[in-house]
């Protein structure tokens, strides 16, 4: 059985590129707000980490209630979150499994010499042993 | 005497989608292994193998992080909220 396919609507999947970009060569972060596997909104998060923002990214507990209640001020859900990986590939580090919450969609960025290019994602496995990667498509814009 | 426990949305699986449930407990830590008792499954993903709660799991007694207050060994009464507050981290290398 395949898994499903997480949408990311085009002006969404445009957020989550230019904000790598423009964190570039630090790590940037976002939430992912949609429903039903498809994200409406990238919610852009600071990046709060104390041990070096080139490799690494942390969302505070205040700004993760944040986007919970902007999910629920829009009638949609907390779909996941989405950060970049300046100059690394598009694959989760050790770090990333170690850190990782259940169900949630995690989206990776990577950023090549501040050129936003794979974008991938990936979800926790339920014993905690490894990330599996489902497809994501970034929705084109309607005209 | 049951206090609530918020629920954050990637548990929510773990809790029959609710987000929000009651547990029994005279403090926090007691109040958090009943709530790991009466959903066995949210265990592993707040402790680590060796029992230490993951670090990224934030435990807040109304509107304090626990560890601003005393631990595990918080006081918490019938009227007192605890909530369950992800930090979500990670980063490109280990
Ligand atoms: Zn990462």
């Amino acid at each position: 059985m395949g898994r499903p396919t997480l949408v990311i609507q085009a002006a969404a999947g445009v957020r989550i590129r230019r904000h790598g970009q423009e964190a570039y060569p630090h790590e940037c972060c976002g939430a992912l707000i949609g429903r039903d596997h498809v994200v409406t909104e990238a919610l852009a998060l600071p990046n709060s980490t104390d041990e070096g923002p080139r490799r690494r990214f942390l969302v505070r507990p205040v700004d993760y209630l944040a986007a919970e209640r902007r999910a629920t001020a829009l009638e949609a859900e907390l779909l996941g979150f989405y950060h970049s990986h300046p100059d690394s590939p598009a694959r989760p580090s050790r770090y990333d499994l170690e850190h990782a919450w259940p169900t949630f969609a995690y989206v990776i960025l990577a950023v090549d010499r501040a050129t936003p290019g794979a974008l991938t994602s990936w979800r926790l496995r339920e014993d905690r042993s490894a990330f599996d990667e489902e497809p994501v498509v970034v929705a084109q814009d309607a005209e | 005497m049951a206090t609530k426990i918020l629920i954050p949305t990637p548990l929510r699986g773990y809790t029959d989608q609710l987000d929000e449930v009651e547990a029994e407990g005279g403090t926090v830590g007691e109040l958090l292994a009943d709530l790991t008792t009466r959903y066995a499954d949210l265990r592993k993903h707040l402790y680590a193998e060796d029992g230490t709660r993951r670090n990224f799991v934030n435990i807040y007694l109304n509107d304090d992080d626990i560890r601003y207050l005393e631990k595990d060994q918080t006081p918490v009464t019938a009227d007192d909220t605890v909530s369950i507050i992800p930090s979500v981290a990670g980063g490109a290398r280990s």
